[in-house]
C-alpha cells in the first residue's frame, strides 16, 4: 500500500515547487541507496523470541530451518533448493535480519574431520544464500561438527537427522535465536 | 608417624578415592603377548603397608603390559642386599626377581630401594632407590616397574607417564589427567561445552586443546601446574586440531578464516599472525609432526578423506590408498609407524602402517575407534572406542595382541592423549 502513497506524496511535493534553473557546472549528486536502511516492524506479528511469526509459523515454509545432507557430502540436495531460496528471499526483503548457519555431522569418524565437514555444509548454505541475493554480512557460517547432535541416538535414522545445517535468525534489534 | 596414624592416612586416602569413583578409570586387560617373561616380585622388606602398595603397583603394571607373567612370590622381607638363591627362583620358573625394602626416614618420607636379578645368568641387573611421600607410593612403584621393564625388554617403560582424556558426564565436560594406569585422576578443566583434541607439549607441562566454551571452537594452551590458559588461535570461523612442533615453540592448527579448513602455524604463546603451511581446494585437517619434521595430515583434496605427508621443504604426497576414508594420522615417536583410523564396511577401526614397507594392518575389530595416541615408547596406542553404547578408552599394542580397556562408571570417556616420558 505504501508503494502507492509515497509516489503520490512525491508528485505533490514536486508540483508544489517553483521551477528553478539547473546548476550549469554539470555537478550531479549520486543518490544514496535507501534499500534496507529502514526495517519495518509489525509488533502485532512478532513471536515470543521477537522474530516475525512467518519464521516460526509451522504453516510457513520459512519455519523449516534444517537442510539435510548425505553421508560424507556437503552439496545441497535438489529437494532443499526451494527452502534455501525462500530463506534467501526473506533476507533480500529484510536487510536488517542476519542468519547464523550451524553445520553438523553424525557421530561417526574423526571429530576434527567432522568439524571441517560441518563447516563445509554451513558454507554451502551460506554460498547459496549469497548467490540468491543475501548480503555476505547477513550470513555467518560456523561448525559444531559432531559435538551437538540433535538426535543423541545411534543408527541411520539418528545419523541422518544429525547430518544437517540449521538456519538461526536474528532481527536488527538483536533479538532472535543466536 | 606411628603405624596407626599411617594406616588411618591410607584409609582416608582410599575413602577420598571412593568419592572420586565416578571419574575414576577402571582398567580391564584382554589379551597378552605371545611370550611373557616370568618375573617374581615379592613384597618389599620393611614398612609392610607401604611395601604392599609399592610391590602391588609394580606387579599390576608389569602384568597389564601383557609382556610379563607373575611368578608366585609369597616371601616377604627379601631386601635388596639379601643373598639370592638363583637355582631356587629358576626352579620356580622365574627368569628375573626383584628384591627391595622400604624404610622411613627421619622426615617421615619413605625410601624404596630395590635390585633386579637375572636368574639364568645368576647376576644383578642393577637397582635404584626412590624417595617418596605416602601419597606417592604408587609413583615409586611405577618407577620401579619402568626400571624392570627396560632391563628385561630393552625398551623404555611408560608406567610413570600420564594420560589426558575428556569425560562427558551429566552434561559436563571434564578434561582430566591421570596416571597411565588410570589412577589419580585430576581435573584440569570443566566446561558445559565440548572440549576436544587435547595434545601434550613435548615437555609434558602444558596441554593444547579445542574448547567450545565461547560457543565456537577456539584453541587454548593450558599450563597444568598453574592452570594458566592462553588463547593461541581465535580467528573468524573455526579454530581446531592443534599439534605441537617438536621443539614445543609452535603449534600447527586448522583455521577456517579464509573459507575451507586449512593448516597454519602459530606461536605457542599466542603472539604473531598465523602462517599458512599448506594450501588445498578442499579440507585439510588433523596435522601431526613426525620426528623428522614432516607433517602428516588428513585432506579430502582427492575426493575422499585420505592421509597426506608434507616433508620439510618438499611437496605433498598421498600416504593412504586403501578405502575411501582414512583419517587421524599419528606418526609414532620412533618414526617407524603411522597409526590412523580407517573406515572398512562402515566400521571405523584402528590401523597401523609400517612407514618403510607401506604395509597396513588393522588392529581392532571395533565399530567406532577414534583419536589414536601413541605411548612415548611407540609400543602401545591409546584410542577412544565404544562398548555397549558407552565411550571407553582402549590401549592396544602396536602388534594388536594386547588390549586394555579403560572406562569410567558414569560417563563417556573420549579424546585420549598419552603424555611424554618424564624428564
Amino acid at each position: 500500500m505504501n508503494k502507492l502513497i509515497i509516489p503520490a506524496l512525491l508528485s505533490a511535493l514536486i508540483l508544489g515547487c517553483t521551477t528553478t534553473p539547473l546548476p550549469e557546472d554539470g555537478t550531479r549528486a549520486e543518490v544514496e541507496t535507501r534499500d534496507g536502511s529502514v526495517t519495518r516492524v509489525d509488533a502485532s506479528n512478532l513471536d515470543a523470541s521477537g522474530l516475525p511469526k512467518a519464521l516460526t509459523d509451522p504453516a510457513n515454509k520459512l519455519s523449516q530451518r534444517s537442510i539435510y545432507f548425505d553421508l560424507d557430502r556437503y552439496e545441497i540436495k535438489a529437494e532443499f533448493q526451494d527452502l534455501v531460496a525462500a530463506h534467501a528471499r526473506f533476507l533480500v526483503d529484510n536487510r536488517g535480519f542476519k542468519v547464523l548457519i550451524q553445520g553438523n555431522t553424525d557421530e561417526r569418524g574423526s571429530r576434527e574431520y567432522n568439524l571441517s565437514l560441518g563447516q563445509k555444509r554451513a558454507d554451502a548454505v551460506k554460498r547459496s544464500l549469497v548467490l540468491l541475493g543475501a548480503r555476505e554480512d547477513q550470513v555467518e557460517s560456523v561448525s559444531l561438527g559432531e559435538e551437538k547432535p540433535k538426535n543423541p541416538g545411534t543408527g541411520e535414522a539418528a545419523w541422518a537427522e544429525n547430518r544437517r545445517a540449521d538456519i538461526l535468525y536474528r532481527a536488527a534489534d538483536g533479538r532472535g535465536e543466536f | 608417624m606411628s603405624r596407626i596414624v599411617h594406616r588411618l592416612f591410607l584409609f582416608a586416602a582410599l575413602f577420598a578415592a571412593a568419592a572420586l569413583a565416578q571419574a575414576q578409570l577402571v582398567v580391564d586387560v584382554t589379551g597378552a603377548g605371545a611370550n611373557r617373561i616370568p618375573v617374581a616380585i615379592p613384597d618389599l622388606a620393611g614398612d609392610s603397608v607401604a611395601a604392599r602398595v609399592i610391590a602391588g603397583t609394580v606387579r599390576a603394571d608389569l602384568e597389564r603390559s601383557g609382556l610379563f607373567k607373575m611368578v608366585d612370590a609369597s616371601e616377604t622381607g627379601l631386601d635388596e642386599n639379601a643373598p639370592i638363591d638363583y637355582a631356587d627362583w629358576k626352579g620356580r620358573g622365574a627368569d628375573a626377581i626383584a628384591a627391595g625394602s622400604v624404610k622411613r626416614a627421619a622426615d617421615g618420607r619413605l625410601e624404596a630401594r630395590f635390585r633386579l636379578y637375572d636368574t639364568n645368568k645368576a647376576e644383578s641387573l642393577g637397582g635404584a632407590a626412590y624417595i617418596t611421600g605416602n601419597e606417592q607410593l604408587r609413583t615409586a612403584g611405577h618407577r620401579i616397574a619402568d626400571f624392570i621393564y627396560e632391563k628385561l625388554t630393552g625398551e623404555k617403560g611408560v608406567f610413570s607417564t600420564r594420560i589426558a582424556y575428556v569425560v562427558k558426564s551429566r552434561g559436563q565436560f571434564l578434561l582430566q589427567i591421570a596416571d597411565a594406569d588410570g589412577q589419580n585422576p585430576a581435573t584440569a578443566l570443566t566446561s558445559a561445552e565440548p572440549i576436544i583434541s587435547p595434545v601434550w607439549s613435548p615437555d609434558g607441562s602444558r596441554l593444547a586443546y579445542v574448547s567450545f566454551e565461547k560457543k565456537k571452537p577456539i584453541v587454548y594452551v593450558h599450563s597444568l601446574a598453574s592452570g594458566r590458559r592462553t588463547v593461541v588461535a581465535n580467528q573468524k570461523g573455526s579454530n581446531s586440531a592443534p599439534a605441537w612442533s617438536p621443539d614445543g615453540g609452535k603449534l600447527a592448527v586448522v583455521l577456517s578464516k579464509d573459507g575451507n579448513s586449512q593448516i597454519y602455524l602459530v606461536n605457542a604463546d599466542g603472539s604473531g599472525a598465523p602462517q599458512r603451511l599448506a594450501t588445498s581446494p578442499g579440507i585439510d585437517t588433523e596435522p601431526r609432526f613426525a620426528p623428522d619434521g614432516s607433517l602428516y595430515f588428513t585432506s579430502d583434496r582427492g575426493g575422499s578423506p585420505q592421509i597426506y605427508r608434507l616433508p620439510p621443504g618438499g611437496s605433498v604426497q598421498r600416504v593412504s590408498f586403501e578405502g575411501n576414508y582414512n583419517v587421524s594420522p599419528r606418526p609414532s615417536p620412533d618414526g617407524q609407524t603411522l597409526a590412523f583410523i580407517s573406515r572398512r564396511d562402515g566400521r571405523f577401526q584402528l590401523a597401523v602402517m609400517d612407514l618403510a614397507s607401506r604395509q597396513t594392518q588393522v588392529l581392532t575389530d571395533s565399530n567406532k575407534d577414534e583419536s589414536p595416541s601413541f605411548a612415548p615408547n611407540s609400543r602401545m596406542i591409546l584410542i577412544a572406542t565404544e562398548i555397549g553404547g558407552r565411550g571407553v578408552l582402549s590401549a592396544v599394542s602396536s602388534d594388536g595382541r594386547i588390549k586394555q580397556r579403560l572406562s569410567v562408571a558414569a560417563g563417556d570417556v573420549r579424546e585420549p592423549a598419552w603424555g611424554p616420558f618424564l624428564k
